[in-house]
């Protein structure tokens, strides 16, 4: 048996996506999904993020288990720092939307990978969100993902896998295009 | 009510092609035109404009280019005379002025209304093309009144337009052809970039239509690639019918064009671009990479390759209420206009689902569409093999309903 003959397995169900694509063409309806998660404040700048539902395919849907996030600011800031800032989980969900989007075309395109690493690196300027300049923004001023990756493929293969996994991202969806958010009180 | 075989509509390229099949066999057709022969071709081109494939390709059923200049690009003027002299020498039976205001099924045929009377057929063939009215974004209603807004099919020359600052949203062949003439006529030029195809106008030493052509990627079949809703949605080469000139993003902004992001949003007049630039430059140079890799597999040795496309800092918002931008270029597509089909063949996007030009509908066809049954079905040298290939089609379908009639009448 060659190495051509092994099959490519990144872990990822190419076929169930594939699937719920074609699915889509039949009932559309199931493609509009909710995503949720409630924050609680616990004290000075922590907080904890439950996640647990979210609603799709056409009915609501449950994570096996509540994940809770502690959200907190470092000592620097004088905070506890009991959990990342809520920056960075923005890095931590662009580099996790990425990454799975890699291992997703890459099997789609029968590339084994090996390792994949993404470092995440956002600039920002405290005089934003301090209030002292009024020119500068309180978000990222930009925002670098560098990725070292290891698998069967051409340099130019595995650029063309990070850059269609760009293209499939939601987070970098979100970040790269504005977004309209309501936030009202009850 | 008159009667035909087959009611084409539109005497585009297309419509033309199609009408010179059916006459080769002899099927009672007529070619109902809204305007004149190549009504878009004179009415909707801006005063420079130029084919983008070069003349040796303008090929028609039963027509091919010979004159004096085979590596040139026509005009659009010129492509209204070629038209004309191919409508002329086929003899088409096109009735100019008649606009179609509904088409519907009825029995085993079709009632075609328009302001000049009806008709009826068992076969209708849809050549009314694929770029009939701008497909403008819902954001330009939020564009400040005092800003101009052109779409390609309405744009002349720059003489036109306000002095000042332009956006040009949409860097397919209109926008960067449109950025780039208006960018010489000493306007500040913005382009709004989304996802693009970029193209050398040559490649090796020929232009690059020829190696497409030459490598048989043009004649790539609709039932072949692996993705045909994309492959359709394909947005148009950058190119410019202009002899050995390349104008990439690269010799934009080199030249002075600053460019942008995809136009995403506008609020409080303030334009928002999308901070993808980088990501869609990179998409594109790998596929033009594959590309030429791909032809030079096809024709053996390596031939040279372009520098990656450089993504200056790009602005992601643009004030449009402060005087800097004076007029707004939608360069952002076209999309056909058969709002007056009363049959129920369209997709949940609008569009008319068909197979190869075939629709579900037996007797009813579409033409002209992109990579409607080959990847070179938006060129007018698609037109030909689209034709030959539908009017075959449209036989069986005509011998069929005659079959039909046999055994009723039996």
């Amino acid at each position: 048996m060659t190495a051509t003959e092994i099959p490519v397995d990144n872990g990822v169900n190419v076929e169930a996506l594939l699937g719920v694509r074609d699915a889509l063409a039949d009932t559309p309806e199931i493609a509009q999904f909710q995503w949720r998660s409630t924050v609680s404040w616990v004290n000075g700048t922590h907080s904890r993020s439950d996640v647990e539902t979210f609603y799709g395919f056409g009915e609501e849907q449950q994570h096996h288990t509540t994940f809770s996030h502690e959200i907190d600011h470092p000592l620097q800031f004088a905070a506890q720092d009991t959990g990342v800032t809520p920056v960075e989980y923005v890095l931590v969900a662009l580099g996790g939307c990425l990454t799975a989007g890699v291992a997703a075309v890459a099997q789609q395109r029968s590339i084994q990978l090996r390792s994949v690493r993404a470092t995440l690196a956002a600039e920002m300027d405290l005089h934003g969100i301090l209030g002292a300049d009024p020119d500068v923004r309180n978000g990222f001023s930009g925002l670098t993902v560098s990725y070292q990756i290891d698998a069967d493929a051409t340099a130019e293969e595995i650029r063309a896998l990070v850059a269609q996994s760009q293209k499939r991202s939601a987070v970098y969806d979100i970040l790269t295009n504005p977004t309209s958010v309501t936030v009202d009180v009850s | 009510m008159p009667d035909t075989t087959t009611v084409i509509i539109g005497a585009g390229h297309c419509g033309l092609a199609m009408s010179h099949c059916l006459a080769a066999r002899s099927v009672d057709h007529v070619v109902l035109e809204r305007g004149q022969v190549a009504n878009s071709w004179r009415t909707q081109r801006w005063d420079s404009l130029r084919l983008l494939t070069p003349n040796w390709m303008t090929r028609l059923p039963g027509y091919a280019y010979r004159g004096t200049d085979p590596d040139g690009y026509l005009s659009a003027r010129q492509v209204t005379a070629m038209l004309e002299d191919y409508a002329v020498a086929s003899a088409a039976p096109v009735l100019t002025g008649t606009t179609v205001t509904s088409v519907r099924a009825v029995g085993r045929g079709y009632v075609v209304q328009t302001d000049q009377g009806t008709w009826r057929a068992p076969t209708v063939v849809l050549a009314c093309g694929a770029a009939t009215v701008p497909a403008v974004p819902a954001l330009a209603g939020l564009v400040p009144d005092k800003i101009t807004a052109v779409t390609p099919g309405g744009y002349r020359n720059p003489g036109e337009l306000p002095p000042g600052g332009v956006l040009v949203v949409g860097a397919s062949a209109s926008g960067i052809q449109l950025a780039d003439e208006l960018h010489r006529s000493g306007r500040p030029v913005t382009l709004a970039v989304g996802e693009h195809v970029r193209m050398p106008r040559t490649y090796r030493g020929r232009d690059i239509l020829w190696w497409l052509d030459a490598c048989g990627l043009l004649d790539q079949r609709y039932d072949q690639v692996d993705d045909l809703a994309r492959a359709r949605r394909l947005p148009s080469m950058q190119l410019v019918g202009s002899p050995g000139r390349t104008v990439d993003l690269n010799a934009l902004s080199s030249a002075g064009v600053r460019l942008a992001g995809r136009l995403a949003g506008i609020r409080e007049g303030v334009a928002q671009f999308s901070g993808s630039l980088p990501n869609v430059c990179a998409l594109a140079d790998l596929k033009l990479g594959r590309l030429l890799n791909t032809i030079d597999t096809w024709a053996g040795a390596a031939g040279e390759r372009f520098a990656p496309t450089i993504v200056p800092t790009v602005p992601l918002g643009l004030d449009l209420r402060s005087g800097e931008i004076s007029t707004i270029v939608w360069a952002t597509g076209y999309r056909p206009d058969l709002s007056w089909l009363d049959i129920p063949v369209f997709d949940r996007g609008g569009r008319v689902a068909h197979d190869g030009g075939v629709t579900a509908c037996p007797g009813l066809y579409l033409i002209g569409m992109p990579f409607l049954r080959r990847r070179k079905s938006s060129l007018i040298d698609g037109a030909a093999d689209d034709s030959a290939e539908l009017t075959m089609h449209l036989a069986g379908h005509l011998d069929a309903l005659a079959g039909h009639r046999e055994r009723s009448a039996s």
